[in-house]
């Protein structure tokens, strides 16, 4: 039935292997970059989508659902063709200079999770019981300080688990960053493929690295899990 | 001087946008974007139900394939999905149509998914239904066809909807195989035209907000409707 000779040796040694793991290394360096900076969004959106003022509220509500209902890839296609109208001449020029794939990718994957991070940290926040903030109002704390001292360090660990879940997705959506020549995992497959004809090696192996990586990360959550819901138990 | 945001390569390439080259040609565009998410979502509703059922099933033969399955697809980006499907389907049976591979990876990736919604709804449904419905005599497959699946379908309604929100978006990857759906009508305008990219993919991500956010106010609307019907 299928009539096709496999040859692992490609892909576990050689210049071809270099290529995929220079491939795992580059989605690892974005997923990172992009969570880091989606997180500190996510939580800045989340803040704004439980402000007291009207106009911030709906900002951010905006904000949620038009990248929530936009597709990844136009985003992406977005800050890497269309996205030099918007930007001052100076950040253009500096991400002309530093590679602007990576740029590109990172920014719309930030955007993006930042989205999915925010409703997150919202319905953490919202686990957090009413009393909490009245009674760090009525301690003297303002909005802002009892969001940051009270409110957010509780929320955050409750959050945990579905943020560990969004670098999990993260990592996956980086692969979409092969549209605008990121060379990532999915890249480096997709060109072990087009140099060998051994496609179904090359994404065998690209297809494993993040099997292992959701393995790993699923394992973590559910550990934390685990160890949460004994302190709670504890307490 | 340019102009800021020049809609005429919009209002030029309307109908391209829309139907592709439909009357003459193939269909494209958001014709063909809501094509392919329908006909997956239909596919994967008939996939997501046999996966879910079998991967809550008593005999194991049938339950660890299937949960196997299931984690290996989630486990994978879409991406690798539509290469494997691109690359494998041909192997296997010859040369079959892209609209075709990419449905055929749009519906496993969602099958794996909806899967666990179906699982999530048949596991809402009180225990004590299926303890009735098996003392009245019913078989297991009596109880799931005829007792718990009805009312369990209709609490993933508002999930399933979701999942139709996801398939739009995700049909945006069918671009990178050459089927000519919004965003790949999106990237051909823009290298013809080559000097409105800004516009070109900004019209096109509003596009795809009016049929996504269409499509989860449907879903909220339904959710708060079904929960209304419970509590009575």
């Amino acid at each position: 039935m299928l009539n096709y000779t496999f040859d692992w040796s490609i892909i576990t040694s050689g210049k071809y292997f270099d290529w995929l793991v220079s491939g795992l290394i580059t989605t690892l360096k974005l997923s990172t970059v992009s969570i880091v900076l989606a997180f500190l969004l996510g939580l800045l959106i989340a803040v704004m989508r439980m402000a007291h003022s009207k106009p911030v509220r709906w900002f951010a509500h905006a904000y949620l659902e038009f990248f929530r209902n936009t597709p990844l890839l136009v985003q992406i296609f977005f800050w890497y063709f269309g996205s030099y109208k918007i930007l001052p001449t100076v950040i253009n020029d500096w991400l002309n200079k530093t590679g602007f794939e990576f740029a590109a990718a990172a920014i719309a994957l930030t955007i993006y999770t930042s989205a999915f991070i925010a409703e997150d940290i919202r319905s953490g926040v919202l686990s957090i019981p009413k009393e909490q903030m009245e009674a760090a109002r009525s301690a003297g704390f303002s909005y802002l300080r009892s969001m940051q001292y009270i409110i957010l360090p509780q929320a955050i660990r409750i959050t945990i688990p579905p943020l560990v879940n969004q670098f999990l997705n993260l990592a996956k959506n980086s692969s979409l960053a092969m549209t605008i020549g990121v060379m990532e995992m999915t890249y480096q497959a997709r060109q072990v493929e087009s140099y060998t004809f051994k496609g179904f090696e090359a994404f065998t192996a690209a297809t494993a690295v993040y099997l292992v990586l959701s393995i790993i990360i699923t394992a973590a959550v559910n550990t934390y899990n685990e160890k949460v819901l004994n302190v709670h138990k504890a307490a | 001087m340019e102009q800021f945001f020049n809609i005429s390569v919009i209002t030029d390439n309307f109908t391209y946008f829309m139907i592709g080259r439909f009357p003459s040609g193939p269909l494209g565009g958001v014709g063909l974007t809501l094509y392919l998410a329908v006909v997956s979502c239909i596919l994967s509703f008939f996939g997501g139900l046999i996966l879910g059922l079998f991967s809550i099933s008593r005999f194991a033969i049938v339950r660890y394939p299937a949960l196997a399955f299931i984690n290996l697809v989630r486990g994978m980006p879409l991406l690798m999905v539509i290469f494997w499907m691109y690359f494998l389907m041909p192997a296997l049976f010859g040369k079959i149509a892209e609209n075709n591979t990419v449905i055929m990876a749009l519906t496993l990736f969602t099958s794996a998914y909806m899967s666990r919604i179906v699982v999530a709804g048949i596991e809402g449904i009180p225990k004590g239904q299926t303890e009735a419905a098996i003392s009245t005599g019913l078989t297991h497959w009596q109880v799931m066809l005829y007792i718990v699946l009805p009312q369990g379908l209709r609490n993933m309604i508002p999930s399933f909807v979701n999942q139709f929100v996801s398939l739009i978006k995700d049909t945006s990857l069918a671009f990178i195989v050459g089927v000519s759906e919004l965003t790949h009508v999106a990237t051909q305008i823009n290298n013809r035209t080559m000097a409105f990219p800004t516009e070109i993919f900004v019209f096109i991500a509003i596009i795809y907000f009016i049929l996504c956010y269409a499509f989860t106010s449907l879903s909220r609307w339904l959710e708060g409707r079904l929960s209304w019907s419970k509590a009575i």
